[in-house]
């Protein structure tokens, strides 16, 4: 089969993509884009949000046509023979189209149909799609009524009801607990070990890109750098370090500290410590940290490549101005919850759970999809009635006072909740004004906004037209106008680059120094480092609950604590469920 | 391997697949049922039954102050007529008093030497009628004159002065096609337009674009399907909802209403269709074209419901609006199909007639189909 020239499946050749985003306002999506794709091996596309990965993907499946260059895919030029691409290759895109008002069969039946699979090659793929993925059980089930990581899984079922000779994936695992992305990339390893698949998918997870054959690193539309991961990595060789405090100062005051810095390029924490990347090959000589070289990852490299591009330091002005609290002690309870439970029909989605959050805590709410992590999180911002138990945020008992109790609270939702097609500037006066703030103080909190999360360039710009990371930045700012004592966060950094989740972090950290109490979810399971504890729930019932260091040594076996939150979570998730099944068996 | 489709070529194996998911879609949302199915129902009941030009028991005064037989005759001939409900009054006072707080709409009156007067050859009846509402007005003006000259016809047969000077030359009306004058007679036609319209503009006006919000149509597009194939699904089960919506009409129309069916009933059917594919291809297109449901869905409303209800001749003649409005109104494919069908219900076959709606509507369906392909390419932005 002709699967190419000079041995690509995908080729590029100085391609250009522009787009009109006002009128007279051209951006440049891709700018002489060069890569290649090799046949049965799995190509990466990595960068941080905008960085034209997406684009680069719809070019490929022939969606759109490039302005400049040539895209050369299974040996056809994609611009002119669009279909004939597409009836060879399958192309699974960031938001797969599911019909939510299908079944998984009729899902699976249509994609069948539509590739003119037979019913004697259903019947022989069927049964292995159904074995990757798990779903056999649900056939019957709405799409919609999926969880956000079964619906990967079917989209990418519906990408491989016949075998496509180039799989295209768009950010497979946005939003996919670490569970399921696990399943999903074992799915694709499979297909490329054992058939010979040929595979390009963009991520935004470093780890992922590791376990490709070829990374393409692509930065506003350019590339950046390409090659194989350990070629890569070799660009951070010698900078990367563990500090260790021999004050036992938590990791995530110490990482603060350390990525303040101009000689550091990155820090994150992580296992207890602090992975940095420094500017130069020596450790640096701080009193009571220690540095031990570690070898590189894919993100270190990464982050040493955009910095070295970049002259921003990445949280050079994420630090908060805020004023000191009133100096209440720090161990005042400001959330408690006691025996919650919510139920949806004779569904628990919550089940007896109970903890308290202590004022200037960040504290993270982890759990695969579907654990019953959105549901205890709108019960606490008093979006949703408790169906039993106790609740207190804020001193207020949100069976109650929900409005008393809501004057104190942040809530920044997964979604963008703004308003789009107003300015920068109109949607903080609007929710300065929501939230009953007198004219002078409200332009004071706007200007701290704007400055703070360096808004002021776009106060004017239409807050829709915004990339993905202002958008954020704009819903956090939003959420923090009225100083609220607690700030809810829902999953806050779902599909935002590297970068920005630096920048993110900082910011928090800095809130919660200032007696701020943060509750937030999310999926990065290194993310739960930042916080000072976390608890995890799955099955709407508490698995795990404390410091990241006494969950890692919770989910340790034979007295070795776990070297990873995401080995810690895993096995966690794990052991609940193996526990629940055999309390199941014994009843 | 994969066997290999030529894509370019209309699968009937992909036809089908697209086809039974938009059915499946179609079932599963119940609001789609509601616009499709229950709406019509309800339209048909409330224009069926509510809405009606005809004139019943309109409240009227008479004032009489001359108590003769002759009066008393005169005043009969409003008793019997179904059209009018009397109120016998002696002040005239009293009936404008009545009148302007709106209890009749017409006072009759004669004078107190109505007899005398008749006798002398120049006797005259005053016919008083509230104008507010100036097409009511008329019609209960000519049911007054209507009574009044029976009455004087009568009198004229048997050889007596009339009231009116006697008519020369006689006047023997008769409504053709709509012999009862009813106006449901004419209005089912109409509404058959209005339920035809609203079933394929606005519940297609959702399809498209719903996939265009839903993100679905980026994993549809690089699979081997073609835009042809693609629309052609959007179109069959709702061309099928679109039916249903018509049997209800017909059926209704039939055994709810009586109204006369004069021409042939295939013909009625098969305009029908036509009329059904050009509506549900501009929901579709302008479906397509925004690829917004909600604004779709707006637009569908305005450029297709309202016209066809306000434009097409359906309430109001087109014959006795502005000039400017006639002529949008003989760019709307609606005018044309309510013109054949009023045609084909209340006076038959017009073979001429006919002819030039068929074709104005082929030429809708053609041009909307092209417009609907070039709208529909397999290729985001």
């Amino acid at each position: 089969m002709n699967s190419g020239t000079d041995g690509f499946i995908v080729r590029g050749d100085n391609v250009t993509k522009r787009f009109e985003r006002q009128k007279n306002d051209m951006i440049t999506a891709l700018d002489h884009v060069s890569f290649g794709a090799k046949p049965g091996a799995l190509t990466a596309l990595v960068g941080p949000d905008g960085a034209g990965k997406t684009t680069l993907l719809r070019l490929t499946a022939g969606l759109m046509h490039a302005d400049e260059g040539t895209l050369t895919v299974l040996g056809l030029d994609a611009a002119k023979q669009p279909q004939a691409i597409q009836d060879r290759i399958s192309y699974m895109p960031q938001r797969f189209g599911l019909y939510e008002d299908l079944s998984v069969q009729e899902n699976l039946d249509l994609y069948a149909d539509l590739h003119g699979v037979t019913r004697e090659q259903r019947a022989e793929r069927y049964p292995r799609l159904m074995e990757m993925t798990a779903l056999a059980p649900f056939l019957d089930r709405l799409a919609g009524k999926l969880s956000g990581g079964m619906k990967q899984k079917l989209g990418l079922a519906c990408t491989l009801v016949r075998s496509p000779e180039l799989l295209l994936l768009d950010e497979p695992t946005v939003g996919v607990d670490p569970l399921s992305r696990r399943e999903l990339w074992e799915i694709v390893s499979g297909l490329v070990e054992n058939e010979g698949l040929s595979v390009v998918v963009s991520t935004s997870y470093m780890d992922e890109a590791e376990r490709c054959a070829h990374v393409v690193v692509l930065h506003e539309g350019k590339v950046l750098a390409s090659g194989a991961p350990e070629e890569l990595k070799s660009h951070a060789n010698g900078h990367s370090f563990f500090a260790r405090s021999l004050q036992q100062t938590p990791a995530r005051k110490l990482q603060a500290e350390l990525i303040d810095r101009t000689d550091v390029i990155d820090a994150v924490p992580h296992g207890g410590h602090v992975r940095t990347v420094l500017r130069e090959r020596e450790p640096l000589s701080m009193a009571d940290v220690t540095f031990e070289p570690t070898s590189p990852t894919l993100e270190d490299s990464l982050m040493m490549l955009l910095r070295g591009k970049t002259d921003v330091h990445p949280t050079a002005n994420a630090a908060l101005e805020l004023s000191k609290k009133d100096s209440q002690d720090h161990f005042e309870v400001v959330i408690e919850v006691h025996d919650l439970v919510r139920k949806f029909g004779d569904f628990t989605a919550v089940n007896r759970t109970s903890f308290e959050v202590k004022r200037g805590e960040v504290f993270g709410l982890l759990g695969p999809n579907g654990a019953g992590k959105t549901t205890t999180f709108r019960m606490l911002c008093g979006l949703l009635p408790a169906t039993s138990g106790n609740l207190k945020v804020a001193g207020a008992d949100l069976r109650r006072a929900r409005a008393e109790a809501r004057q104190n609270i942040g809530y920044v939702a997964q979604k963008f909740s703004l308003y789009g097609d107003i300015s920068v500037l109109e949607n903080l006066q609007f929710f300065a004004g929501a939230y009953g703030l007198r004219n002078s103080h409200a332009a004071r909190r706007i200007e701290w906004a704007l400055e703070n999360f360096e808004l002021e360039q776009r106060a004017n710009s239409t807050a829709g037209s915004l990339p993905g990371g202002f958008q954020r930045r704009l819903a956090m700012a939003a959420a923090l106008l009225h100083e609220p004592a607690i700030v809810f966060l829902d999953e806050p950094t779902s599909g935002a680059d590297p970068l920005a989740r630096r920048e993110f972090w900082r910011r928090i950290g800095s809130l919660a120094d200032h007696g701020t109490t943060i509750v937030v979810t999310t999926h990065f399971m290194e993310e739960a480092e930042y916080c000072d504890r976390i608890m995890i729930q799955d099955a709407g019932t508490m698995l795990a609950i404390g410091t990241p260091e006494e969950v890692r040594n919770q989910a340790g076996s034979g007295g070795e604590p776990a070297h990873s939150m995401e080995e810690a979570f895993i096995g966690i998730v794990e052991q609940g469920r193996q526990r629940a099944q055999r309390q199941e068996h014994a009843a | 391997m994969i066997d290999q489709v030529h894509s370019q070529r209309l699968s009937w194996r992909r036809l089908r697949a697209l086809t039974v998911k938009e059915t499946r879609q179609l079932l599963r949302d119940r609001s789609n049922l509601m616009v499709g199915l229950f709406l019509p129902f309800v339209l048909i009941l409330v224009f069926g039954y509510g809405l009606s030009f005809d004139i019943k028991n309109a409240p009227v005064a008479i004032v009489s102050q001359d108590t003769s037989p002759t009066a008393q005759d005169v005043i009969a001939g409003f008793y019997l007529s179904p059209y009018f409900t009397v109120t016998p009054l002696h002040s005239m006072a009293e009936a404008q008093r009545l009148m302007r707080s709106g209890k009749v709409e017409a006072i009759v009156y004669l004078q107190t030497d109505f007899s005398r007067r008749l006798a002398a050859g120049d006797a005259s009846i005053q016919v008083l009628v509230n104008g507010v509402d100036a097409n009511r007005a008329r019609v209960l003006e000519g049911f007054a004159q209507g009574a009044i000259s029976q009455w004087n016809v009568k009198r004229a047969a048997a050889g007596q002065n009339s009231a009116l000077p006697a008519p020369a030359v006689q006047l023997e009306t008769r409504l053709w096609f709509n012999e009862a004058n009813t106006s449901t007679h004419f209005l089912v036609p109409g509404l058959i337009v209005l339920i035809m319209t609203l079933n394929g503009a606005l519940l297609t006006s959702l399809v498209m674009a719903r996939e265009w919000e839903r993100g679905t149509l980026e994993s549809l597009f690089v699979t081997p399907i073609n835009t042809g194939e693609l629309i052609a699904s959007k179109l069959i089960p709702y061309f099928g909802v679109g039916l249903a919506g018509l049997a209800m009409c017909l059926l209704a129309g039939k055994f709810l209403f009586f109204v006369p069916i004069r021409g042939s009933l295939l013909l009625i059917v098969l305009i029908s269709m036509l009329y059904l594919l050009v509506s549900l291809s501009l929901g579709l297109l302008i479906s397509a074209a925004t690829k917004n449901q909600f604004l779709a869905s707006q637009i569908a409303l305005i450029v297709s419901f309202l016209p066809a209800l306000m434009l097409s001749g359906f309430i109001f003649d087109l014959r006795s609006v502005p000039v400017i409005v006639r002529a949008i109104s003989t760019v709307l494919p609606p005018t044309y199909y309510v013109e054949a069908l009023q045609t084909l219900f209340l006076a038959g076959n017009v073979p001429g007639l006919l002819i030039k709606d068929t074709a104005v509507l082929l030429t809708a369906a053609v041009l909307l189909f092209v417009l609907i392909r070039i709208n529909t390419r397999k290729q985001l932005v």
